[in-house]
């Protein structure tokens, strides 16, 4: 995502990264990132919790208006639990990716039967 | 205890999936630079996440390489979104696709002032594309022309 920013930055749009995988984020250098130290698939906050989600927002998105450095990552100050239980597992298992199969990987089947037959009516651009 | 480092865990998993070994993208340059051109209370804001999600009645992402984006309509039904995706646990993004796809956060936030308004659509991809080339080449500039096409002030990314 750090390139996407930097190709849309050097057209002259600003951006901002959110990021849980701090190594990466520092090493691709996106112009402005924040940081948020919870376990991956929950880079804009925890499930159901519509108030954390908009506190992790409130707190990213400034970063707009205060960062006046290229590269420059904020720590967003919220914790995923109180011990960091989640971390210990996520050291000990490594990646565990599934395989990479080039078909369309559906949610349900309800939804790939509805992808077959067209589409959404609303949705101009299903496949591009 | 510190971050936990992915670039090792994905070194390995692609050395194990018989690809070469992957060289990370290490831009030691200065980052290009935009400033925000207004408070952000008066600016329309984009979106792009990497999460896979997509709307239900669109064709899923694939795991292999996928470049290709979804375009959402930025009122779309939370409901109707679905994620998809090989390098991370769906289970929390399947009952609340905000966790990587902020969608009613920014909608609140727009409500409360905080942001001037949304881009009338968001963009999805996958992400865990092997070739960072692929990234900077095609993908990048295509959304890039987006966001200009859409004439937003500031781009939320988010990745996963």
């Amino acid at each position: 995502m750090g390139l996407v920013a930097r190709h849309a930055e050097a057209a002259g749009i600003p951006t901002l990264c959110m990021t849980s995988a701090r190594d990466i984020t520092l090493a691709v250098n996106p112009p402005r990132s924040a940081f948020l130290d919870f376990p991956l698939g929950h880079t804009a906050g925890k499930p159901h919790e519509p108030d954390l989600q908009r506190r992790i927002l409130v707190e990213a998105l400034s970063s707009f208006e205060t960062m006046t450095a290229p590269g420059s990552m904020k720590e967003l100050p919220f914790r995923w639990s109180e011990d960091e239980e989640w971390k210990a597992k996520a050291f000990a298992e490594g990646d565990d990716r599934t395989p990479r199969h080039d078909t369309p990987q559906y949610q349900n089947e309800e939804d790939r039967r509805r992808a077959e037959q067209g589409g959404s009516p609303s949705c101009p651009v299903c496949r591009s | 205890m510190g971050p936990v480092d992915y670039i090792p865990r994905i070194r390995d998993n692609y050395a194990r999936l018989g690809y070469k070994t992957y060289n990370w993208v290490v831009n030691a340059d200065t980052a290009p630079w935009a400033p925000l051109r207004k408070p952000l209370s008066q600016c329309r804001l984009g979106l792009a996440a990497s999460g896979g999600i997509y709307v239900a009645g669109q064709v899923a992402f694939h795991y292999k390489d996928d470049t290709s984006f979804r375009e959402i309509p930025s009122d779309i039904d939370t409901k109707e979104l679905r994620a998809t995706h090989f390098a991370y646990d769906l289970s929390d993004a399947r009952t609340d696709p905000n966790v990587v796809f902020p969608i009613d956060a920014l909608r609140r936030l727009v409500r409360e002032g905080f942001l001037g308004g949304l881009s009338s659509r968001f963009y999805t991809f996958m992400g865990g594309i092997y070739s960072s080339r692929r990234v900077s080449e095609d993908l990048a500039p295509r959304l890039t022309a987006r966001f200009l096409e859409d004439g937003v002030d500031a781009v939320l990314l988010v990745p996963v």
